[in-house]
C-alpha cells in the first residue's frame, strides 16, 4: 500500500515537471522558441533531461519530438554532460517529415521549398558562408527572378538564415534546429537528375 | 640620390603592404580558398620592410597587414577543420546538382531532411497592456475625421510648371533637387542599405510627403535607386545606389504607389506610436 502511494507520488512530481517542461518548449517567449538547459534546470529542476526524456516519450504518441542542439554542433556528444545539456537549446519538433501537400497546407510553396534547400545546401557546400549576389546569382536558376529577393529575405527573417554588414549569409539557428544537413547532402547528390 | 632611392623603397613598401591588406582582405571577404595566400611569403615581405617604417602611419599599417595575415592563418585552420567534417562534399559537385535538379525534386529533398519547429504565440501581458493603452487613448472615429477636412477627388497627372506652381517643388533646378535628395537617401539608408519606402518620403506635413513621393519617383526613374518590393509582408523599401545607373537596354515597368491622405494619416500614426520623428 505504502509501496502503491509512493510510486503514484513519483508520477504527479513527474507529470507536474513534465507540465512545466512542455510550456517552456512550446510557448515562444524570445525571438527565438523553445528553451536553453539551464532554463529548463531553473524552471523544472536539475533532473531536467530526465524530465526532457519523458515528455520526449508522450510527445512521441503524437508526432512531436524533442530537438536538442548542442554547442558542439559538428560533433554533438554520445553522452551529453549536464554542462553540455545545460549550454544547449531544446526545442519541439515534427518527428516524422511532412509531405508536399502538408508542407502547402502550412505556408510553404514548391518553389520557396525548392529556394531553401538550394541555400541550405549551397552554404553547407561552401563551408558556411556565401556572399549574398552568389547565392542571389544561384537562386535565379531555380525560382522566378522577382522572387529571390523576397524569398531570402523570408529565410533571414525566419532565422533559417544570417546575413551580415559585408553582405555575407550564413546558416541561422533555425536551419540548425530543423533541417538533418548532412541527410540532405547525401541525398541531394543521390538522387540522379532525370533526362 | 641615396635619400632619393630610400623615400622610392619606403613608397613601394607602403604600397606592397597596401597590397597585403587588400588581398587578405579579399580572401576573408569572398570567402575565397585562404590556401591560395602564401603566408610565409607575406611574413617575409613584412619583415623585410620592418626596418623602413618612418611614422605612426608605417606602423599602424604593418599592425593592419599582420593582423590580416592571421586572419587568413585562422581561415586557414578552420578550412581544415571543415573538410574533415561529415558535412565536407566538393561544392562543385553540389553546385552542378543544385543546377540539374527540378525544383520540385528539390523540395522534396528538402521535406525528408525538415523537422519544422512547433510553438504557440501567445498574447503578453505587456502586449495586452500596450493594447489597452492604445485603445482608451483612441479618439472616437467623429472627431479624428474631423482633425483635419480634406476632398477625395479623383488622381490625375500633373506637369512639372504645375508642381512649382503648386509649391511642391520650389524653382531650384530640378537635377539640383534630386542630387539633394539622392544624398538624403544615401545618408538615411546609411545603416541597413535600404530605408522603408515610407520612412522616407514621409514627412511632417503631407504636402511636404506628396512633394518627397514625387522627388523620389524620379530617382528611381532616373538609376539613383531602386525599388524592393516585399508583396507578401505588403512593404516597400528603397535603396540608394552608389551611383546613378539607369538600364536603358532593361525593360522599364511603371509600379504605382499611391500617397493618399489615408496612407499618410496611417503611417503618422504609427510613427508616432513609435516615438519616432518625421523627416522634416
Amino acid at each position: 500500500m505504502e509501496k502503491e502511494s509512493k510510486s503514484t507520488g513519483r508520477k504527479a512530481y513527474y507529470i507536474a515537471k513534465m507540465r512545466k517542461a512542455a510550456q517552456l518548449l512550446f510557448y515562444k517567449r524570445h525571438s527565438i522558441p523553445g528553451a536553453k538547459g539551464w532554463e529548463l534546470r531553473r524552471k523544472v529542476g536539475s533532473d531536467y533531461p530526465k524530465v526532457i526524456n519523458l515528455l520526449n516519450e508522450y510527445l512521441d504518441r503524437i508526432g512531436l519530438t524533442v530537438k536538442i542542439v548542442f554547442e558542439e554542433e559538428a560533433n554533438p556528444p554520445e553522452n551529453p554532460t549536464l554542462e553540455q545539456y545545460d549550454k544547449a537549446r531544446f526545442y519541439i519538433t515534427l518527428k516524422e517529415n511532412l509531405r508536399a501537400e502538408e508542407a502547402k497546407m502550412v505556408g510553404w510553396r514548391i518553389d520557396d521549398l525548392a529556394a531553401l534547400c538550394t541555400s541550405i545546401a549551397y552554404i553547407t557546400s561552401k563551408g558556411g558562408k556565401v556572399e549574398r549576389k552568389e547565392l542571389e546569382e544561384l537562386l535565379r536558376s531555380k525560382i522566378p527572378e522577382w522572387r529571390v529577393d523576397i524569398d531570402l529575405n523570408k529565410f533571414i527573417r525566419l532565422g533559417y538564415l544570417v546575413e551580415d554588414e559585408n553582405r555575407q549569409i550564413y546558416l541561422g539557428w533555425r536551419t540548425r534546429a530543423e533541417v538533418d544537413q548532412k541527410k540532405l547532402i547525401d541525398l541531394l547528390l543521390k538522387t540522379e537528375a532525370k533526362a | 640620390m641615396g635619400g632619393n632611392e630610400r623615400r622610392k623603397s619606403v613608397k613601394e613598401a607602403r604600397e606592397e603592404l597596401l597590397k597585403i591588406i587588400e588581398l587578405c582582405r579579399s580572401v576573408e571577404i569572398k570567402g575565397l580558398d585562404p590556401y591560395l595566400v602564401d603566408v610565409e611569403d607575406l611574413i617575409r615581405a613584412v619583415r623585410e620592410f620592418f626596418p623602413m617604417r618612418e611614422s605612426i602611419e608605417d606602423l599602424c599599417l604593418d599592425t593592419e597587414a599582420l593582423n590580416h595575415i592571421a586572419s587568413v592563418v585562422k581561415m586557414q585552420g578552420e578550412w581544415v577543420k571543415s573538410r574533415a567534417t561529415a558535412l565536407y562534399r566538393d561544392p562543385f559537385l553540389i553546385e552542378e546538382k543544385i543546377r540539374s535538379l527540378p525544383r520540385e525534386k528539390m523540395a522534396e529533398i528538402f521535406l525528408e531532411t525538415w523537422r519544422p519547429i512547433v510553438e504557440f504565440e501567445q498574447l503578453t501581458i505587456e502586449g495586452f497592456r500596450e493594447a489597452l493603452k492604445y485603445w482608451s487613448e483612441l479618439p472616437p472615429i467623429s472627431e479624428r475625421w474631423q482633425r483635419i477636412g480634406y476632398i477625395k477627388t479623383e488622381a490625375q497627372r500633373i506637369a512639372k510648371e504645375e508642381v512649382i506652381k503648386e509649391g511642391i517643388l520650389s524653382g531650384e533646378s530640378f537635377a539640383s533637387e534630386l542630387e539633394k535628395m539622392w544624398l538624403e537617401l544615401k545618408g538615411a539608408a546609411s545603416k541597413y542599405g535600404r530605408i522603408k519606402y515610407w520612412d522616407f518620403i514621409g514627412s511632417e506635413t503631407y504636402e511636404e510627403t506628396v512633394r518627397r513621393a514625387y522627388l523620389t519617383s524620379f530617382l528611381i526613374t532616373y538609376g539613383y535607386a531602386r525599388l524592393e518590393v516585399h508583396i507578401l509582408e505588403d512593404e516597400i523599401f528603397i535603396l540608394p545606389n552608389e551611383k546613378p545607373s539607369p538600364k536603358e537596354d532593361a525593360e522599364l515597368i511603371s509600379f504605382p504607389i499611391p500617397i493618399s491622405f489615408e496612407e499618410w494619416m496611417k503611417w503618422r500614426k504609427n510613427r508616432k506610436a513609435l516615438g519616432e520623428k518625421p523627416i522634416t
